[in-house]
C-alpha cells in the first residue's frame, strides 16, 4: 500500500488534497456560481474556510464517526461544501438525488440511515419532512436557501450560516477534535456511498473508498492531461458518481474550477458563459442541442443557411478530423518568433478568405434572388455557393477549414457554449453517427467513455485520435477487462468499489474475492484496433425462438438514432419475431408538422398522424435492411410496431431517473399492446394510468394502430416475407 | 376566532403579526359625472396584512385601487395614510410614498428587456441627476449599482433569471404577470396594490403567484391589497376581505365571515326579484 500512496502523491483523502490546493493554488478560483446575476467566486482559500465552518458546525451538532449525511439539492459550492464538510468530521456524505420523488427518498433515506440531511431548498426540506414521519432516524436538517422556510419548527431545522457561524464560534473548542478524525482518514477509510439509478430493482449504495475516488481521478485526469486551467460546468446531478468525480474527485486532484449554473432554465446561457473547457453531457444532451441547431438553421436567411450546410459536409468529409482537433497539451513555453508570424498568417489568411467568401456569395445569391425569386435557397444551393478554389496550393483544405471555422464553426460553437473545449465526454448510451459527427467535425474533441458507479466511473475510454462512434475506446489507465464466455464484460481496477451498503449477497454476486466485477453488459473487442464495443445488457440479450440471438438494445439504438424517434423498446425474447413500441419526439416531428401544415392538439394525436406512422414505418424498414446485415442478429428485424400515445416517463415508473428504460415495468403496464401485437391485431385500445409531477394521478387512453414493416429475408429465411399493408 | 381585531396589533393563526391601520379610507365617494363609480365606502388596510377587495363585475373595485394609489381623485372623502391625512396627490407623489402597484391589463415597456422593466421599478430611489447620469461617474455608478443589486434579488425571489435578457415583449402573459409584479417589488413598497395578479392563468401559474404573494408578505413584511376574481385563491391567501357590488360596500371581515355574510352571497349567486 505504501507504494500506492506514493503513486498518489500521499494524499490519501479529499481533505489532505483540499489542503494541498489551498497551500499550492490558494488564490486561484476553485468554485463559482451564478446568483444575482454575477459569477460568484471563491478561491481555494475561501473554500477550505466555508469548508472548515461547516466541518466545525457539523461537530458541534455533535456529528459522529462514519454517520451518513444525505446530501439533496442542485448543484451548488454549499453543497459540494457539505460533502467535503462531512469527511472532515468524519462522516460519509450520500448525495441523493433531488428530482426524485418522497417514497423513492423515503427508501434511500432508510437504507442509508442517515442522521443528518443538507437540503438546497424549500422543496428537499418538505420532502424530508414528509419522510420523517415514517423513518425517525434524522435528527438535523440543514437547509440552504432560506426562502419560504422562516415558519418552519427549527428545533431541528438549521439554517446553513447559522451551523457554519455555530462552527466558527467552537473552533478553539472542536478543533482538535476535528485534526484527530481528520487525521484517521486513509486510503481506505469510505469516502462517499452513491446510490446506484434501480435500472432493475431497488437502489443499492455503493460505498466508495478515498483510493477508488483519488485513484480514479488522477489516472483519468493524467490521461487527458487535465490541469488547474480547467473550466467544468457541474450541472449533471450531484448523486451521480459522474458528477462527484468531475466536480469533486479530478477538480480536487488538479485543481481546476467548478462552475454551478443560476438554476436549472438558465443552462444553456451560463454554459455559453462559462465556455468549459472540459464538458461531460449524456447523448440526449448533444442530441437535443443538435435538433435545436437544424430547426434553427431552417429559420435562418439564405446566405448562412447555404455556408452553413456547405461547411459542415466539407468538415464531415475528415477535413474536421484533420484539423480541427484542439492541441492536446496546453503548452506555457513562449512560441518562437517563427511560430508567431506562421500563426498570425494563417489566422489572416483564415479571415481573409472568410471576407471574400462572404463577399462573393452575398453577390450571388443577389443574382440568384434576381433570377429565382421563388425558392431563391434551392436554386442558390443547388450550384454549390462556395464552389471556391480558395487557395490554389497543399494547404487549400487547411485554409478551407480555417475560413469555415471563421464563418461557421467558431460562431456555431461560441453560441453552444462550446468555444474552449478541449476535452468533452459522452456516456451512458450510445450516440448516434450523425450527433457525434456533427460535433467532431465542428473541431469539439467530443469522446466516449464506457462505465459505472461500482468502477468510479472509468471502464474504457477513447483516447485522443482513435475516436469512433460505435466503440467505447481502450480499457482506462490501471483497469484490466476480462470476457466471459457469453460475452460479459468483467473488470478489475483500483477503482472497484468496496462494497454495497449493508447488502453483502449482492456484493458477493457483483465482486469476485479477486476482485473481478461483473458489468452486467455484453460486448467484445474489435478486431481491428482493440476497442471495445458493447451491444447490450447482458441479461437483455435473449434467445429467440429459433434460438438466434436477440439483441434489443442493438435495435432500439440504431432506431433512435433518427432524430423523430426518441425512445424504442423492443420485444421478442423467447418469441418468433421481434415488435416494437416507439415514442416519437415532439420537437422533431412537432417541426416537421408545422412545416407541413398538419394540425395537432396533443402528443397523442401528433404520434396517431398516419403521415408519421408511415415516416416511422419507413425508418424501421430501413433498420431492419441493416440489421439484416449481420448474421449473428438478423433475427431481430422488427416485424410489427407501434407508436405510443405518451411518452414513457419516470414519474410513472417506466424509465429510471438517468432515463433508462425498465423493460419489465413496461411489459407489464402495456401487456395488451404486447398481446396485440402478436395477435396480429391491426388497432388496440389502452387505458393508461399517468402520474403528474405534483404525484396525482390521472389517466389517458387511445386507440393504437398497429403496423407490418417489411423485413430481409436471411440465408435461412424460410418464414420472412411478410409484406407491408 | 377570537380575535381582536380592533386592538393596536395582534398575531394571526398562522404566527405573522398584523400591525396598526396603515391606510384609512373614510367615506369615499367618486363620480364620473352621472355615473357613481364608488359610493361612500370607508375600509382600512392594516400593516403586514393582505387586504382582498372582491365584487362582481363593473363593483367598483379597480377604480378604489386607482383612489388608493392617486390616480382618481374622489369627490368626497378622506384618505389617511400613516396617520395623517393625505391632500389630493399625483401618482409619482403617491409613489414616493411607499406605494407600487401593478395592473389589470399588463403596463410594461414591451421593447424593453425584463431586468430593464425592473429597474424602472427603482425609479424613486435614484437621486442622480442627468448630467451625473451622462458622465455615468461617482454618484449615478454607486446608485446603479445598489439599484441592480435590489433588482437580482427581486429576480431571484420571483424565481425569473432565466428570462432576464429577454425584452418583455417575447414573453408568454404569465411570465409578463409575474415581471410587473417584480418591478412593483423593486419599489420596495410598504404597500402593495394588486390589480387582478391571477386573471387568465392556469391553476399552476396561479399556485405559483399565490405562492409568492405570501413569501412577499412573509419575507419583506410588505403590506398588500389585492383584486381578484378566483374566490379559492382569496379566501386562502387574505387575511381580511372587503366586498363591494354596484359602488357599495356589502361586507367586511375575515374570509368566512365575509363567505357566511347573506349580502355577498346574493350578489355573487343572484336573488329573485319577485
Amino acid at each position: 500500500m505504501a507504494q500506492e500512496l506514493a503513486a498518489a502523491g500521499a494524499f490519501a483523502s479529499i481533505p489532505e488534497l483540499l489542503a494541498r490546493n489551498v497551500k499550492e493554488f490558494g488564490d486561484r478560483p476553485a468554485y463559482r456560481e451564478k446568483e444575482f446575476g454575477i459569477w460568484q467566486s471563491w478561491t481555494w482559500a475561501q473554500a477550505a474556510e466555508e469548508i472548515q465552518n461547516l466541518a466545525l458546525g457539523l461537530l458541534a451538532l455533535g456529528i459522529n464517526r462514519g454517520d451518513h449525511v444525505a446530501i439533496i439539492g442542485r448543484n451548488r459550492p454549499a453543497l459540494y461544501w457539505g460533502m467535503v464538510a462531512a469527511q472532515r468530521a468524519g462522516a460519509v456524505p450520500v448525495p441523493l438525488y433531488q428530482d426524485a420523488v418522497t417514497e423513492e427518498m423515503e427508501y434511500v433515506l432508510e437504507n442509508c440511515g442517515a442522521r443528518f440531511v443538507i437540503c438546497g431548498d424549500q422543496e428537499q426540506v418538505d420532502k424530508v419532512i414528509e419522510v420523517q414521519e415514517k423513518i425517525h432516524h434524522i435528527e438535523h436538517v440543514i437547509y440552504f436557501d432560506k426562502r419560504g422556510l422562516r415558519k418552519y419548527d427549527h428545533s431541528h431545522l438549521h439554517w446553513y450560516h447559522d451551523i457554519q457561524e455555530e462552527g466558527r464560534a467552537a473552533h478553539a473548542r472542536l478543533q482538535d477534535e476535528m485534526a484527530v478524525r481528520e487525521a484517521e482518514l486513509n486510503y481506505d477509510s469510505t469516502c462517499v456511498m452513491l446510490y446506484t439509478s434501480g435500472t432493475t430493482g431497488r437502489p443499492k449504495g455503493v460505498v466508495l473508498s478515498n483510493r477508488n475516488i483519488i485513484e480514479s481521478a488522477k489516472n483519468s485526469s493524467e490521461f487527458d492531461n487535465l490541469g488547474m486551467n480547467e473550466d467544468v460546468l457541474a450541472y449533471l446531478p450531484m448523486a451521480w458518481v459522474g458528477d462527484f468525480i468531475f466536480s469533486l474527485g479530478q477538480a480536487m486532484w488538479s485543481g481546476f474550477c467548478v462552475n454551478c449554473p443560476e438554476s436549472a432554465d438558465t443552462l444553456m446561457s451560463d454554459l455559453r458563459e462559462i465556455g468549459p473547457t472540459y464538458y461531460f453531457a449524456p447523448p440526449r444532451v448533444f442530441e437535443t442541442q443538435l435538433t435545436n441547431v437544424m430547426i434553427r438553421m431552417e429559420d435562418s436567411g439564405n446566405l448562412k443557411y447555404a455556408l452553413f450546410h456547405h461547411f459542415m459536409d466539407f468538415a464531415k468529409k475528415g477535413a474536421g478530423e484533420k484539423y480541427g482537433m484542439p492541441r492536446r497539451k496546453v503548452t506555457t513555453k513562449k512560441r518562437t518568433l517563427e511560430q508567431k508570424i506562421r500563426h498570425g498568417f494563417r489566422y489572416a489568411m483564415g479571415i481573409g478568405f472568410a471576407i471574400e467568401t462572404l463577399v462573393e456569395n452575398t453577390i450571388r445569391l443577389g443574382f440568384t434572388k434576381l433570377r429565382h425569386p421563388v425558392e431563391t435557397r434551392k436554386h442558390f444551393k443547388a450550384k454549390d455557393p462556395i464552389g471556391l478554389k480558395l487557395y490554389r496550393g497543399k494547404l487549400q483544405e487547411y485554409f478551407k477549414y480555417r475560413c469555415g471555422d471563421v464563418l461557421v464553426y467558431g460562431p456555431l460553437k461560441d453560441t453552444l457554449g462550446f468555444g474552449r473545449i478541449r476535452v468533452g465526454y459522452t456516456a451512458g448510451e450510445a450516440i448516434g453517427p450523425e450527433i457525434f459527427e456533427f460535433y467532431r467535425s465542428m473541431g469539439i474533441n467530443l469522446k466516449q467513455l464506457y462505465g459505472q458507479t461500482e468502477a468510479t466511473v472509468f471502464i474504457t475510454v477513447q483516447p485522443d485520435g482513435e475516436v469512433r462512434n460505435d466503440t467505447v475506446g481502450v480499457p482506462a489507465p490501471g483497469v484490466e477487462i476480462r470476457l466471459a464466455d457469453n460475452g460479459e464484460i468483467f473488470y478489475r481496477s483500483p477503482g472497484t468499489f468496496v462494497e454495497y451498503y449493508n447488502n453483502p449477497a449482492s456484493t458477493a454476486d457483483t465482486k469476485d474475492p479477486e476482485g473481478w466485477v461483473a458489468t452486467g453488459d455484453a460486448g467484445f473487442f474489435d478486431k481491428h484496433n482493440g476497442h471495445l464495443r458493447i451491444i447490450d445488457r447482458a441479461k437483455d440479450v435473449g434467445k429467440m425462438a429459433d434460438g438466434k440471438m436477440f439483441a434489443p438494445k442493438y435495435v432500439e439504438n440504431k432506431l433512435k438514432f433518427y432524430p423523430d424517434i426518441l425512445e424504442v423498446v423492443v420485444f421478442g425474447n423467447e418469441r418468433d419475431m421481434c415488435t416494437a413500441f416507439i415514442n416519437i419526439d415532439l420537437t422533431a416531428v412537432g417541426n416537421w408538422a408545422e412545416r407541413n401544415n398538419v394540425a395537432y392538439a396533443s402528443y397523442q394525436e401528433l404520434a396517431g398522424h398516419p403521415d408519421v406512422v408511415s415516416t416511422i414505418q419507413d425508418h424501421v424498414e430501413t433498420v431492419n435492411k441493416s440489421v439484416a446485415e449481420d448474421d449473428m442478429l438478423s433475427g431481430c428485424q422488427i416485424h410489427r410496431f407501434l407508436i405510443l400515445h405518451k411518452e414513457l416517463d419516470a414519474d410513472d415508473g417506466e424509465m429510471t431517473r438517468t432515463r433508462k428504460v425498465r423493460r419489465k415495468v413496461v411489459e407489464e403496464k402495456y401487456a395488451p399492446l404486447i398481446d396485440a401485437l402478436y395477435g396480429g391485431k391491426h388497432e388496440q385500445y389502452i387505458e393508461t394510468e399517468v402520474t403528474y409531477e405534483d404525484g396525482r394521478k390521472g389517466s389517458i387512453n387511445a386507440t393504437l394502430e398497429i403496423r407490418d414493416a417489411a423485413v430481409v429475408g436471411t440465408n435461412q429465411g424460410q418464414k420472412t416475407g411478410v409484406a407491408a399493408e | 376566532m377570537s380575535l381582536d381585531m380592533n386592538a393596536d396589533s395582534y398575531v394571526t393563526a398562522d404566527g405573522r403579526t398584523i400591525g396598526p391601520v396603515v391606510m384609512d379610507l373614510k367615506n369615499i365617494t367618486l363620480r364620473f359625472g352621472g355615473v357613481v363609480a364608488i359610493k361612500d365606502i370607508s375600509f382600512d388596510i392594516r400593516e403586514g396584512e393582505i387586504r382582498a377587495i372582491i365584487g362582481p363585475n363593473g363593483a367598483g373595485k379597480s377604480s378604489m385601487l386607482n383612489v388608493i394609489s392617486g390616480f382618481y381623485k374622489p369627490q368626497e372623502g378622506e384618505v389617511w395614510f400613516r396617520g395623517t391625512k393625505r391632500p389630493p396627490m399625483k401618482p409619482f407623489q403617491v409613489a414616493r410614498q411607499g406605494l407600487a402597484r401593478t395592473f389589470q391589463n399588463i403596463a410594461l415597456f414591451d421593447g424593453m428587456t425584463v431586468l430593464d422593466n425592473i429597474m424602472t421599478g427603482r425609479l424613486n430611489h435614484m437621486t442622480a441627476n442627468m448630467f451625473q447620469q451622462a458622465i455615468w461617474k461617482g454618484k449615478a455608478e454607486k446608485e446603479e449599482l445598489a439599484n441592480r443589486e435590489v433588482c437580482e434579488k427581486v429576480i431571484d425571489f420571483l424565481e425569473i433569471q432565466h428570462i432576464r435578457k429577454t425584452p418583455v415583449g417575447r414573453l408568454p402573459y404569465g411570465l409578463k404577470k409575474r415581471v410587473e409584479l417584480a418591478r412593483a417589488l423593486a419599489a420596495e413598497p410598504s404597500l402593495l396594490l394588486l390589480d387582478e395578479p391571477m386573471a387568465g392563468m392556469n391553476v399552476e401559474e396561479k399556485e405559483d403567484m399565490s405562492r409568492f404573494i405570501l413569501d412577499m408578505n412573509d419575507e419583506f413584511g410588505t403590506t398588500i391589497a389585492l383584486i381578484e376574481h378566483d374566490m379559492g385563491v382569496v379566501m386562502d391567501l387574505s387575511d381580511r376581505v372587503v366586498v363591494m357590488d354596484y359602488g357599495k360596500k356589502i361586507g367586511d371581515g375575515t374570509p368566512e365571515e365575509v363567505r357566511n355574510n347573506q349580502d355577498v352571497i346574493d350578489a355573487y349567486l343572484g336573488v329573485a326579484h319577485d
